[in-house]
Protein backbone atom coordinates (compact mmCIF):
# COMPACT_ATOMS: atom_id res chain seq x y z
CA UNK A 1 0.00 0.00 0.00
CA UNK A 2 2.57 2.68 -1.04
CA UNK A 3 -0.04 5.26 -1.74
CA UNK A 4 -1.96 4.63 1.40
CA UNK A 5 1.33 5.13 3.28
CA UNK A 6 2.63 8.26 1.54
CA UNK A 7 -1.22 9.65 1.92
CA UNK A 8 -0.56 9.01 5.69
CA UNK A 9 2.30 10.52 5.92
CA UNK A 10 1.58 13.21 3.87
CA UNK A 11 -1.33 14.10 6.64
CA UNK A 12 0.42 13.71 9.49
CA UNK A 13 3.22 16.19 8.13
CA UNK A 14 0.62 18.37 7.42
CA UNK A 15 -1.14 18.50 10.88
CA UNK A 16 2.49 18.34 12.73
CA UNK A 17 3.25 21.65 10.25
CA UNK A 18 -0.11 23.00 11.71
CA UNK A 19 0.47 22.12 15.42
CA UNK A 20 3.93 23.85 15.22
CA UNK A 21 2.28 26.89 14.42
CA UNK A 22 1.64 27.02 10.29
CA UNK A 23 0.71 30.45 9.42
CA UNK A 24 -1.89 29.31 7.48
CA UNK A 25 -2.80 32.99 6.38
CA UNK A 26 0.57 33.89 5.49
CA UNK A 27 0.52 31.65 3.03
CA UNK A 28 -3.09 32.13 1.37
CA UNK A 29 -2.12 35.85 1.13
CA UNK A 30 1.22 34.64 -0.80
CA UNK A 31 -1.38 33.09 -3.54
CA UNK A 32 -2.45 35.15 -6.47
CA UNK A 33 -6.04 33.86 -6.49
CA UNK A 34 -8.83 35.53 -4.28
CA UNK A 35 -9.37 32.56 -1.52
CA UNK A 36 -12.14 32.82 1.68
CA UNK A 37 -12.47 30.45 4.12
CA UNK A 38 -16.39 30.84 5.63
CA UNK A 39 -17.88 28.59 8.45
CA UNK A 40 -20.44 26.11 8.59
CA UNK A 41 -23.26 28.45 8.63
CA UNK A 42 -21.29 30.38 5.31
CA UNK A 43 -19.94 33.42 7.22
CA UNK A 44 -16.33 34.80 6.32
CA UNK A 45 -13.57 33.48 8.66
CA UNK A 46 -11.06 34.51 6.35
CA UNK A 47 -10.06 36.85 3.36
CA UNK A 48 -6.91 36.83 1.87
CA UNK A 49 -4.92 39.73 0.32
CA UNK A 50 -6.24 39.03 -3.49
CA UNK A 51 -9.66 38.80 -2.62
CA UNK A 52 -9.13 42.04 -0.77
CA UNK A 53 -7.95 43.99 -3.69
CA UNK A 54 -10.37 42.20 -5.53
CA UNK A 55 -13.27 42.95 -3.84
CA UNK A 56 -12.08 46.74 -2.78
CA UNK A 57 -13.39 45.77 1.16
CA UNK A 58 -10.83 45.20 4.13
CA UNK A 59 -11.04 41.68 5.83
CA UNK A 60 -12.12 43.44 9.00
CA UNK A 61 -14.82 44.85 7.71
CA UNK A 62 -16.40 41.41 6.41
CA UNK A 63 -15.29 39.13 8.87
CA UNK A 64 -18.50 37.31 10.33
CA UNK A 65 -20.55 38.89 7.33
CA UNK A 66 -22.57 36.56 5.61
CA UNK A 67 -20.44 35.54 2.16
CA UNK A 68 -23.52 36.45 -0.08
CA UNK A 69 -23.34 39.44 1.27
CA UNK A 70 -20.07 40.14 1.37
CA UNK A 71 -19.01 38.88 -2.42
CA UNK A 72 -22.90 39.81 -4.03
CA UNK A 73 -22.61 37.30 -6.76
CA UNK A 74 -25.22 37.04 -9.06
CA UNK A 75 -25.67 33.40 -9.03
CA UNK A 76 -26.78 33.32 -5.21
CA UNK A 77 -29.73 35.01 -6.48
CA UNK A 78 -31.18 31.34 -7.51
CA UNK A 79 -30.22 29.76 -4.43
CA UNK A 80 -26.67 28.71 -2.37
CA UNK A 81 -24.74 26.76 -4.61
CA UNK A 82 -22.86 25.55 -1.23
CA UNK A 83 -26.46 23.35 -0.47
CA UNK A 84 -25.33 20.89 -3.24
CA UNK A 85 -21.64 20.59 -1.79
CA UNK A 86 -23.43 18.84 1.57
CA UNK A 87 -21.97 15.44 2.11
CA UNK A 88 -19.80 15.61 -0.89
CA UNK A 89 -16.30 15.57 -1.27
CA UNK A 90 -15.55 17.37 -5.33
CA UNK A 91 -15.91 21.21 -6.16
CA UNK A 92 -18.25 23.21 -7.91
CA UNK A 93 -17.08 25.93 -10.72
CA UNK A 94 -19.26 28.34 -11.61
CA UNK A 95 -19.04 31.66 -13.82
CA UNK A 96 -20.85 35.03 -12.84
CA UNK A 97 -20.22 38.29 -11.97
CA UNK A 98 -19.69 40.75 -8.47
CA UNK A 99 -20.02 44.03 -7.75
CA UNK A 100 -17.08 45.32 -5.80
CA UNK A 101 -17.22 48.40 -3.53
CA UNK A 102 -16.62 50.66 -6.28
CA UNK A 103 -19.48 49.60 -7.62
CA UNK A 104 -18.02 47.95 -10.66
CA UNK A 105 -19.23 44.94 -11.62
CA UNK A 106 -16.66 42.12 -12.27
CA UNK A 107 -16.82 39.36 -14.05
CA UNK A 108 -15.55 36.19 -12.12
CA UNK A 109 -15.41 32.53 -12.14
CA UNK A 110 -15.72 30.88 -8.49
CA UNK A 111 -14.77 26.97 -7.24
CA UNK A 112 -16.36 26.32 -4.27
CA UNK A 113 -15.51 23.59 -1.97
CA UNK A 114 -16.45 21.97 1.75
CA UNK A 115 -13.89 21.27 4.31
CA UNK A 116 -14.36 18.10 6.35
CA UNK A 117 -13.08 16.76 9.73
CA UNK A 118 -11.33 13.35 9.67
CA UNK A 119 -15.10 11.90 10.77
CA UNK A 120 -16.17 13.64 6.77
CA UNK A 121 -18.35 16.33 8.69
CA UNK A 122 -18.19 19.59 7.45
CA UNK A 123 -15.95 22.41 9.32
CA UNK A 124 -16.55 24.69 7.09
CA UNK A 125 -15.84 26.08 3.03
CA UNK A 126 -13.39 27.31 1.04
CA UNK A 127 -13.91 29.49 -2.14
CA UNK A 128 -11.51 31.09 -4.42
CA UNK A 129 -12.34 33.90 -6.61
CA UNK A 130 -10.73 34.41 -9.69
CA UNK A 131 -10.56 37.57 -11.95
CA UNK A 132 -11.90 36.43 -15.81
CA UNK A 133 -12.69 40.26 -16.69
CA UNK A 134 -10.72 40.16 -20.41
CA UNK A 135 -7.98 43.09 -20.54
CA UNK A 136 -8.36 45.84 -23.44
CA UNK A 137 -8.01 43.81 -27.07
CA UNK A 138 -8.86 40.78 -25.47
CA UNK A 139 -12.02 40.99 -26.31
CA UNK A 140 -14.18 38.55 -27.56
CA UNK A 141 -13.88 39.32 -31.56
CA UNK A 142 -17.94 39.99 -32.31
CA UNK A 143 -17.06 40.27 -36.26
CA UNK A 144 -16.34 37.19 -38.26
CA UNK A 145 -12.77 35.98 -37.72
CA UNK A 146 -10.72 33.95 -40.18
CA UNK A 147 -9.51 31.81 -37.69
CA UNK A 148 -11.20 29.95 -34.75
CA UNK A 149 -9.03 27.68 -32.60
CA UNK A 150 -6.59 26.74 -34.60
CA UNK A 151 -8.89 26.52 -38.10
CA UNK A 152 -8.88 28.26 -41.25
CA UNK A 153 -11.07 29.65 -43.84
CA UNK A 154 -12.61 32.33 -45.55
CA UNK A 155 -15.88 29.82 -47.17
CA UNK A 156 -18.81 31.26 -46.09
CA UNK A 157 -19.53 27.72 -44.57
CA UNK A 158 -16.51 27.90 -41.95
CA UNK A 159 -17.09 31.61 -41.29
CA UNK A 160 -21.17 30.14 -40.15
CA UNK A 161 -18.96 27.50 -38.17
CA UNK A 162 -16.51 30.34 -36.64
CA UNK A 163 -19.34 32.97 -35.81
CA UNK A 164 -21.18 29.99 -33.70
CA UNK A 165 -18.84 28.58 -31.95
CA UNK A 166 -18.52 31.38 -29.44
CA UNK A 167 -22.50 31.37 -28.98
CA UNK A 168 -22.20 27.32 -28.68
CA UNK A 169 -19.51 27.90 -26.02
CA UNK A 170 -22.07 29.27 -23.87
CA UNK A 171 -24.46 26.60 -24.24
CA UNK A 172 -23.90 23.79 -22.18
CA UNK A 173 -25.92 21.56 -24.54
CA UNK A 174 -24.28 18.03 -25.86
CA UNK A 175 -22.74 19.41 -29.59
CA UNK A 176 -22.50 16.83 -32.44
CA UNK A 177 -19.34 17.08 -35.06
CA UNK A 178 -19.37 15.91 -38.15
CA UNK A 179 -17.40 15.79 -41.15
CA UNK A 180 -14.79 13.54 -43.33
CA UNK A 181 -11.51 12.80 -41.84
CA UNK A 182 -9.36 15.28 -41.54
CA UNK A 183 -11.61 18.46 -41.52
CA UNK A 184 -11.12 19.49 -37.94
CA UNK A 185 -13.53 18.29 -35.90
CA UNK A 186 -10.75 17.76 -32.88
CA UNK A 187 -10.08 21.43 -33.21
CA UNK A 188 -13.65 22.57 -33.27
CA UNK A 189 -14.33 20.51 -29.99
CA UNK A 190 -11.56 22.39 -28.33
CA UNK A 191 -12.37 25.68 -29.77
CA UNK A 192 -16.03 24.99 -28.39
CA UNK A 193 -14.49 23.54 -25.16
CA UNK A 194 -12.15 27.29 -24.89
CA UNK A 195 -15.20 29.56 -25.56
CA UNK A 196 -17.14 27.89 -22.76
CA UNK A 197 -17.26 28.96 -19.46
CA UNK A 198 -16.20 25.26 -18.64
CA UNK A 199 -12.32 26.15 -20.51
CA UNK A 200 -10.60 26.14 -17.15
CA UNK A 201 -11.79 22.70 -16.55
CA UNK A 202 -10.37 19.56 -18.24
CA UNK A 203 -10.91 19.18 -21.81
CA UNK A 204 -10.34 15.09 -22.19
CA UNK A 205 -10.63 13.15 -25.58
CA UNK A 206 -11.47 10.16 -25.81
CA UNK A 207 -11.50 7.91 -29.38
CA UNK A 208 -14.53 5.33 -28.93
CA UNK A 209 -13.07 3.14 -31.81
CA UNK A 210 -9.60 2.91 -30.43
CA UNK A 211 -10.94 0.54 -27.32
CA UNK A 212 -12.24 -3.15 -26.60
CA UNK A 213 -15.39 -2.76 -25.08
CA UNK A 214 -14.94 -4.06 -21.79
CA UNK A 215 -11.83 -1.92 -21.26
CA UNK A 216 -13.68 1.38 -22.79
CA UNK A 217 -16.36 0.96 -20.14
CA UNK A 218 -13.82 1.06 -17.59
CA UNK A 219 -11.76 3.52 -19.11
CA UNK A 220 -15.00 5.84 -19.31
CA UNK A 221 -16.84 5.37 -16.37
CA UNK A 222 -14.43 3.96 -14.23
CA UNK A 223 -13.81 1.04 -11.80
CA UNK A 224 -14.00 -0.13 -7.86
CA UNK A 225 -11.09 -2.12 -6.05
CA UNK A 226 -11.59 -5.71 -6.86
CA UNK A 227 -14.85 -5.11 -9.46
CA UNK A 228 -12.61 -7.91 -12.00
CA UNK A 229 -9.54 -9.56 -12.13
CA UNK A 230 -6.56 -6.81 -12.26
CA UNK A 231 -8.75 -4.14 -10.48
CA UNK A 232 -6.19 -3.90 -7.81
CA UNK A 233 -7.11 -0.03 -6.79
CA UNK A 234 -10.14 2.40 -7.62
CA UNK A 235 -9.80 3.74 -10.89
CA UNK A 236 -11.98 7.23 -11.32
CA UNK A 237 -12.63 7.11 -15.32
CA UNK A 238 -12.47 9.62 -17.80
CA UNK A 239 -15.95 11.21 -16.92
CA UNK A 240 -14.84 11.89 -13.35
CA UNK A 241 -11.64 13.37 -14.20
CA UNK A 242 -13.24 15.65 -16.92
CA UNK A 243 -15.59 16.89 -13.77
CA UNK A 244 -16.45 20.61 -14.17
CA UNK A 245 -14.88 20.66 -17.98
CA UNK A 246 -15.41 18.93 -21.42
CA UNK A 247 -15.46 14.84 -22.76
CA UNK A 248 -14.99 15.01 -25.77
CA UNK A 249 -16.04 11.30 -27.55
CA UNK A 250 -14.49 11.13 -31.29
CA UNK A 251 -15.44 8.79 -33.15
CA UNK A 252 -18.53 8.09 -31.38
CA UNK A 253 -19.68 6.29 -34.20
CA UNK A 254 -17.68 3.09 -33.13
CA UNK A 255 -19.06 3.06 -29.74
CA UNK A 256 -20.62 -0.33 -28.95
CA UNK A 257 -23.96 -0.61 -28.31
CA UNK A 258 -23.92 -1.97 -24.64
CA UNK A 259 -21.82 1.75 -24.31
CA UNK A 260 -24.74 3.48 -26.02
CA UNK A 261 -26.82 2.68 -23.59
CA UNK A 262 -25.04 4.22 -20.23
CA UNK A 263 -23.78 6.70 -22.32
CA UNK A 264 -27.53 7.74 -22.73
CA UNK A 265 -28.41 6.60 -18.84
CA UNK A 266 -25.69 9.42 -18.24
CA UNK A 267 -26.90 12.28 -20.51
CA UNK A 268 -30.49 11.47 -19.16
CA UNK A 269 -29.39 12.35 -15.22
CA UNK A 270 -25.83 13.31 -15.71
CA UNK A 271 -24.99 10.42 -12.96
CA UNK A 272 -22.38 7.72 -13.63
CA UNK A 273 -21.80 4.18 -12.59
CA UNK A 274 -18.25 2.69 -11.88
CA UNK A 275 -18.30 -1.34 -12.87
CA UNK A 276 -18.28 -2.71 -9.42
CA UNK A 277 -20.57 -0.24 -8.16
CA UNK A 278 -24.12 0.21 -6.78
CA UNK A 279 -23.73 4.04 -6.09
CA UNK A 280 -24.07 6.45 -8.94
CA UNK A 281 -21.49 9.72 -9.29
CA UNK A 282 -22.70 12.52 -10.11
CA UNK A 283 -20.57 14.52 -12.76
CA UNK A 284 -20.73 17.50 -14.51
CA UNK A 285 -19.82 17.36 -17.63
CA UNK A 286 -20.77 18.67 -21.20
CA UNK A 287 -20.46 16.05 -24.07
CA UNK A 288 -19.23 16.96 -27.46
CA UNK A 289 -19.19 13.87 -29.73
CA UNK A 290 -18.05 13.92 -33.22
CA UNK A 291 -17.47 11.17 -36.25
CA UNK A 292 -16.85 11.01 -39.97
CA UNK A 293 -20.26 8.46 -39.86
CA UNK A 294 -23.24 8.74 -41.28
CA UNK A 295 -25.15 8.23 -37.97
CA UNK A 296 -28.70 8.31 -39.44
CA UNK A 297 -27.60 6.10 -41.99
CA UNK A 298 -26.09 3.94 -38.56
CA UNK A 299 -29.57 4.19 -36.86
CA UNK A 300 -31.44 2.89 -39.90
CA UNK A 301 -28.82 0.17 -39.75
CA UNK A 302 -29.72 -0.50 -36.23
CA UNK A 303 -25.66 0.08 -35.52
CA UNK A 304 -26.84 3.04 -33.45
CA UNK A 305 -29.07 4.16 -31.16
CA UNK A 306 -31.93 6.61 -32.07
CA UNK A 307 -32.52 8.13 -28.77
CA UNK A 308 -28.85 8.55 -28.51
CA UNK A 309 -28.65 10.33 -31.75
CA UNK A 310 -31.27 12.58 -30.45
CA UNK A 311 -29.73 13.56 -27.42
CA UNK A 312 -26.37 13.97 -29.06
CA UNK A 313 -27.41 16.16 -31.44
CA UNK A 314 -28.70 19.22 -29.68
CA UNK A 315 -26.11 21.62 -31.65
CA UNK A 316 -25.13 20.38 -34.49
CA UNK A 317 -21.90 21.46 -36.66
CA UNK A 318 -20.85 19.97 -39.95
CA UNK A 319 -17.53 20.90 -41.00
CA UNK A 320 -17.43 20.77 -44.99
CA UNK A 321 -14.62 19.00 -47.14
CA UNK A 322 -11.77 20.59 -48.42
CA UNK A 323 -12.92 19.66 -51.79
CA UNK A 324 -16.23 21.88 -51.19
CA UNK A 325 -14.40 25.22 -49.44
CA UNK A 326 -13.49 26.79 -52.84
CA UNK A 327 -10.41 29.12 -52.40
CA UNK A 328 -9.39 28.19 -48.73
CA UNK A 329 -7.49 25.52 -50.81
CA UNK A 330 -5.16 28.27 -51.53
CA UNK A 331 -5.27 29.92 -48.08
CA UNK A 332 -4.09 26.07 -46.38
CA UNK A 333 -1.46 26.11 -49.20
CA UNK A 334 -0.01 29.36 -48.22
CA UNK A 335 -0.49 29.28 -44.30
CA UNK A 336 1.34 25.99 -44.16
CA UNK A 337 3.95 26.76 -46.46
CA UNK A 338 4.91 29.21 -44.30
CA UNK A 339 4.58 27.26 -41.50
CA UNK A 340 7.24 24.99 -42.45
CA UNK A 341 9.26 27.30 -44.57
CA UNK A 342 9.96 28.53 -41.15
CA UNK A 343 9.92 25.38 -39.03
CA UNK A 344 12.42 24.20 -41.62
CA UNK A 345 14.36 27.56 -41.57
CA UNK A 346 14.06 27.80 -45.48
CA UNK A 347 13.46 30.83 -47.56
CA UNK A 348 10.74 29.03 -49.73
CA UNK A 349 8.49 31.80 -51.25
CA UNK A 350 6.00 30.16 -53.12
CA UNK A 351 4.54 27.84 -55.66
CA UNK A 352 5.82 27.12 -59.60
CA UNK A 353 2.79 27.32 -62.05
CA UNK A 354 2.69 23.62 -62.55
CA UNK A 355 2.92 22.61 -58.75
CA UNK A 356 0.29 25.07 -57.86
CA UNK A 357 -2.18 23.77 -60.92
CA UNK A 358 -1.25 20.21 -59.47
CA UNK A 359 -2.62 21.33 -55.75
CA UNK A 360 -5.41 23.53 -57.26
CA UNK A 361 -6.97 20.18 -58.97
CA UNK A 362 -6.33 17.70 -56.85
CA UNK A 363 -9.56 16.29 -54.53
CA UNK A 364 -7.99 16.01 -50.91
CA UNK A 365 -9.47 13.13 -49.51
CA UNK A 366 -8.02 13.26 -46.22
CA UNK A 367 -8.93 16.88 -46.06
CA UNK A 368 -6.65 19.45 -43.98
CA UNK A 369 -4.49 16.90 -42.66
CA UNK A 370 -3.49 15.85 -45.97
CA UNK A 371 -2.92 19.33 -47.43
CA UNK A 372 -0.36 19.86 -44.78
CA UNK A 373 1.10 16.36 -44.89
CA UNK A 374 1.44 17.35 -48.77
CA UNK A 375 3.28 20.67 -48.11
CA UNK A 376 5.39 19.14 -45.06
CA UNK A 377 7.08 16.57 -47.70
CA UNK A 378 7.11 19.27 -50.22
CA UNK A 379 8.98 21.88 -48.26
CA UNK A 380 11.33 19.18 -46.65
CA UNK A 381 12.67 18.07 -50.18
CA UNK A 382 12.33 21.81 -51.72
CA UNK A 383 15.97 23.83 -51.27
CA UNK A 384 14.95 26.38 -53.47
CA UNK A 385 12.60 29.88 -53.44
CA UNK A 386 9.34 27.42 -55.21
CA UNK A 387 7.67 24.37 -54.51
CA UNK A 388 8.40 22.69 -58.11
CA UNK A 389 6.03 19.99 -59.38
CA UNK A 390 8.95 17.33 -58.37
CA UNK A 391 8.60 18.48 -54.62
CA UNK A 392 5.29 16.86 -54.28
CA UNK A 393 4.39 13.31 -53.40
CA UNK A 394 4.28 11.04 -56.40
CA UNK A 395 1.20 9.89 -56.49
CA UNK A 396 0.22 13.62 -57.41
CA UNK A 397 3.05 13.87 -59.89
CA UNK A 398 1.23 10.93 -61.49
CA UNK A 399 -2.31 12.34 -61.33
CA UNK A 400 -3.35 9.40 -59.60
CA UNK A 401 -6.06 10.55 -56.88
CA UNK A 402 -7.05 8.27 -53.96
CA UNK A 403 -10.35 9.36 -54.07
CA UNK A 404 -11.52 7.68 -57.26
CA UNK A 405 -9.42 4.88 -56.28
CA UNK A 406 -11.61 2.02 -55.33
CA UNK A 407 -11.68 0.74 -51.75
CA UNK A 408 -9.60 -2.52 -50.81
CA UNK A 409 -10.40 -5.90 -49.02
CA UNK A 410 -8.25 -7.12 -47.28
CA UNK A 411 -7.73 -11.08 -47.58
CA UNK A 412 -7.73 -12.72 -44.31
CA UNK A 413 -8.18 -15.50 -43.06
CA UNK A 414 -12.09 -14.93 -42.21
CA UNK A 415 -12.17 -11.48 -44.28
CA UNK A 416 -13.26 -9.87 -41.00
CA UNK A 417 -10.71 -6.95 -41.44
CA UNK A 418 -11.94 -4.50 -43.88
CA UNK A 419 -8.65 -2.20 -44.98
CA UNK A 420 -9.44 1.51 -45.86
CA UNK A 421 -7.54 2.36 -48.67
CA UNK A 422 -4.45 3.57 -47.62
CA UNK A 423 -4.99 7.51 -47.11
CA UNK A 424 -1.63 9.07 -48.41
CA UNK A 425 -2.01 10.95 -45.67
CA UNK A 426 -0.85 8.48 -43.04
CA UNK A 427 2.53 6.99 -42.10
CA UNK A 428 3.05 3.35 -42.57
CA UNK A 429 3.43 2.80 -39.06
CA UNK A 430 -0.10 4.62 -38.70
CA UNK A 431 -2.00 2.30 -40.66
CA UNK A 432 -0.16 -0.35 -38.98
CA UNK A 433 -1.55 0.74 -35.71
CA UNK A 434 -4.97 1.74 -36.70
CA UNK A 435 -4.79 -2.43 -38.15
CA UNK A 436 -3.91 -3.45 -34.72
CA UNK A 437 -6.62 -1.81 -33.08
CA UNK A 438 -8.90 -2.73 -35.77
CA UNK A 439 -8.31 -6.74 -35.36
CA UNK A 440 -8.10 -6.01 -31.21
CA UNK A 441 -11.75 -4.30 -31.31
CA UNK A 442 -12.73 -7.40 -33.51
CA UNK A 443 -11.16 -10.03 -30.90
CA UNK A 444 -13.27 -8.42 -28.22
CA UNK A 445 -9.30 -7.55 -26.70
CA UNK A 446 -7.98 -11.08 -27.07
CA UNK A 447 -4.38 -10.82 -28.61
CA UNK A 448 -4.13 -14.35 -29.58
CA UNK A 449 -7.29 -13.69 -31.75
CA UNK A 450 -6.12 -10.52 -32.87
CA UNK A 451 -2.93 -11.98 -33.77
CA UNK A 452 -4.35 -14.69 -36.11
CA UNK A 453 -6.94 -12.09 -37.39
CA UNK A 454 -3.84 -10.06 -38.46
CA UNK A 455 -1.53 -13.20 -40.08
CA UNK A 456 1.02 -12.54 -37.23
CA UNK A 457 2.50 -14.45 -34.55
CA UNK A 458 1.30 -13.59 -30.88
CA UNK A 459 4.97 -12.13 -30.28
CA UNK A 460 4.86 -9.89 -33.31
CA UNK A 461 1.98 -8.45 -32.18
CA UNK A 462 2.85 -8.12 -28.43
CA UNK A 463 5.93 -6.73 -30.14
CA UNK A 464 4.12 -4.17 -32.17
CA UNK A 465 1.87 -3.21 -29.76
CA UNK A 466 4.43 -1.87 -27.21
CA UNK A 467 6.29 -0.26 -30.03
CA UNK A 468 3.14 1.66 -30.59
CA UNK A 469 2.13 2.24 -26.88
CA UNK A 470 -0.83 -0.17 -26.91
CA UNK A 471 -0.12 -2.19 -24.15
CA UNK B 1 -21.07 44.64 15.75
CA UNK B 2 -22.05 46.14 12.85
CA UNK B 3 -20.41 48.16 10.66
CA UNK B 4 -19.88 52.03 10.06
CA UNK B 5 -21.30 53.70 7.08
CA UNK B 6 -20.17 56.78 6.13
CA UNK B 7 -22.67 59.77 6.93
CA UNK B 8 -22.80 62.43 4.29
CA UNK B 9 -22.16 66.16 6.40
CA UNK B 10 -24.50 68.49 5.69
CA UNK B 11 -27.01 65.77 5.40
CA UNK B 12 -30.49 67.37 4.65
CA UNK B 13 -32.54 64.32 5.28
CA UNK B 14 -33.18 63.48 8.81
CA UNK B 15 -35.65 61.31 10.55
CA UNK B 16 -37.69 64.57 11.87
CA UNK B 17 -39.23 64.92 8.51
CA UNK B 18 -41.75 62.70 7.19
CA UNK B 19 -40.16 60.52 3.96
CA UNK B 20 -39.75 57.50 2.59
CA UNK B 21 -36.77 54.42 2.67
CA UNK B 22 -36.78 52.15 0.09
CA UNK B 23 -34.59 49.15 0.95
CA UNK B 24 -34.22 45.80 -1.73
CA UNK B 25 -34.54 42.64 0.84
CA UNK B 26 -34.31 38.82 0.48
CA UNK B 27 -35.78 37.37 3.21
CA UNK B 28 -34.52 39.06 6.62
CA UNK B 29 -31.57 40.65 5.07
CA UNK B 30 -30.76 43.81 2.93
CA UNK B 31 -30.50 41.99 -0.43
CA UNK B 32 -26.89 41.33 -2.03
CA UNK B 33 -27.81 43.14 -5.73
CA UNK B 34 -29.87 46.11 -6.10
CA UNK B 35 -30.38 45.12 -9.45
CA UNK B 36 -31.22 41.28 -8.40
CA UNK B 37 -33.43 41.84 -5.76
CA UNK B 38 -36.58 40.41 -5.98
CA UNK B 39 -38.54 41.87 -2.85
CA UNK B 40 -38.49 45.91 -1.28
CA UNK B 41 -39.51 47.44 1.96
CA UNK B 42 -40.75 51.07 1.61
CA UNK B 43 -40.96 52.25 4.97
CA UNK B 44 -42.46 55.64 5.92
CA UNK B 45 -40.38 57.42 8.97
CA UNK B 46 -41.10 60.41 10.89
CA UNK B 47 -39.69 62.17 14.23
CA UNK B 48 -37.60 59.46 14.05
CA UNK B 49 -40.35 56.58 14.12
CA UNK B 50 -41.62 54.28 11.56
CA UNK B 51 -44.93 55.41 10.55
CA UNK B 52 -45.64 52.60 7.90
CA UNK B 53 -43.48 49.46 6.28
CA UNK B 54 -44.53 47.78 3.38
CA UNK B 55 -43.56 45.13 1.00
CA UNK B 56 -43.70 44.71 -2.71
CA UNK B 57 -42.91 41.51 -4.56
CA UNK B 58 -41.15 42.37 -8.06
CA UNK B 59 -42.66 40.77 -11.28
CA UNK B 60 -39.19 40.43 -12.01
CA UNK B 61 -35.66 41.55 -10.72
CA UNK B 62 -34.97 44.61 -12.32
CA UNK B 63 -32.82 47.70 -11.66
CA UNK B 64 -33.97 50.34 -14.37
CA UNK B 65 -37.70 49.15 -12.22
CA UNK B 66 -36.41 49.92 -8.61
CA UNK B 67 -35.03 53.29 -10.07
CA UNK B 68 -38.18 54.24 -11.81
CA UNK B 69 -40.18 53.37 -8.69
CA UNK B 70 -38.16 54.92 -6.47
CA UNK B 71 -38.85 58.03 -8.36
CA UNK B 72 -42.48 57.29 -8.63
CA UNK B 73 -42.65 56.87 -5.09
CA UNK B 74 -41.19 59.37 -3.98
CA UNK B 75 -38.51 57.91 -1.81
CA UNK B 76 -35.72 60.17 -0.57
CA UNK B 77 -33.11 57.22 0.89
CA UNK B 78 -32.12 54.00 -0.73
CA UNK B 79 -30.19 52.04 2.10
CA UNK B 80 -28.75 48.67 -0.33
CA UNK B 81 -25.88 46.71 -0.61
CA UNK B 82 -24.03 46.22 -3.92
CA UNK B 83 -25.57 48.82 -6.86
CA UNK B 84 -23.74 49.44 -9.87
CA UNK B 85 -22.00 53.09 -10.37
CA UNK B 86 -24.31 54.16 -13.22
CA UNK B 87 -27.56 53.66 -11.20
CA UNK B 88 -25.93 54.91 -7.88
CA UNK B 89 -24.77 58.13 -9.94
CA UNK B 90 -28.34 58.24 -11.75
CA UNK B 91 -30.21 57.91 -8.11
CA UNK B 92 -27.80 60.83 -6.94
CA UNK B 93 -28.81 63.02 -9.57
CA UNK B 94 -32.20 62.53 -8.94
CA UNK B 95 -31.95 63.91 -5.12
CA UNK B 96 -32.36 60.67 -3.89
CA UNK B 97 -29.65 59.63 -0.93
CA UNK B 98 -28.00 56.38 -1.79
CA UNK B 99 -26.05 54.39 1.38
CA UNK B 100 -24.82 51.21 -0.03
CA UNK B 101 -22.65 48.29 0.97
CA UNK B 102 -24.83 47.73 3.87
CA UNK B 103 -24.25 44.16 4.72
CA UNK B 104 -27.22 43.49 7.80
CA UNK B 105 -30.43 42.41 8.33
CA UNK B 106 -32.87 45.15 6.86
CA UNK B 107 -34.33 45.92 10.84
CA UNK B 108 -30.37 46.44 12.10
CA UNK B 109 -30.34 48.45 8.98
CA UNK B 110 -33.85 51.01 9.87
CA UNK B 111 -32.51 50.83 13.52
CA UNK B 112 -28.78 51.96 11.84
CA UNK B 113 -30.89 55.42 10.09
CA UNK B 114 -32.90 55.87 12.68
CA UNK B 115 -30.15 56.25 14.72
CA UNK B 116 -27.97 58.74 12.69
CA UNK B 117 -25.26 55.61 12.08
CA UNK B 118 -26.31 55.56 8.12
Amino acid sequence: MPQAGASTAGFSLWADMLEKGLDLGKVVDSLPVGIMFLSRDKRVLYVNTALEILTGFNRREVLGKKSIQFLRPDFCSEGCPLHDLQGKDDSIVLNGNIIDRNRKKVQTRHTLSALFDGQGRILGYMETVEDVHLEPGQEISRGMPETVGGLLGNCQEMQKIFGMVPIVGQTDSSVLITGETGTGKDLLAEAVHENSPRSKGAFIKVNCGALPENLLESELFGHRKGAFTGAVEDKPGWFKMAHNGTLFLTEIGDLPLALQVKLLTFLDDMVIYPLGSTKGVQVNVRIIAATHRNLEEMVKSGDFRQDLLFRLNVIRLHLPPLRNRGDDIRLLLHHFLNRFSRQMNKKIKGFSAEALHLLGAYSYPGNVREIRNILEYAAALCQGERIRREHLPEYMRCGRDHASEPEQKQNTADGVLEAKAVSPEKSWPEVEREMILNALVKSGGKKSRAAEILGWGRSTLWRKMNRYGLT
Amino acid sequence: MGQEYPVEENEQVRAYMRHKILIPIAENDVAPRFDLAAEILIAEVEDDCIVSKRTIVMQHPSAEDLCAMILRENVRVLICNGIEEEYFQYLHWKNVRVVDSVMDTYAQALDFYLQGKI
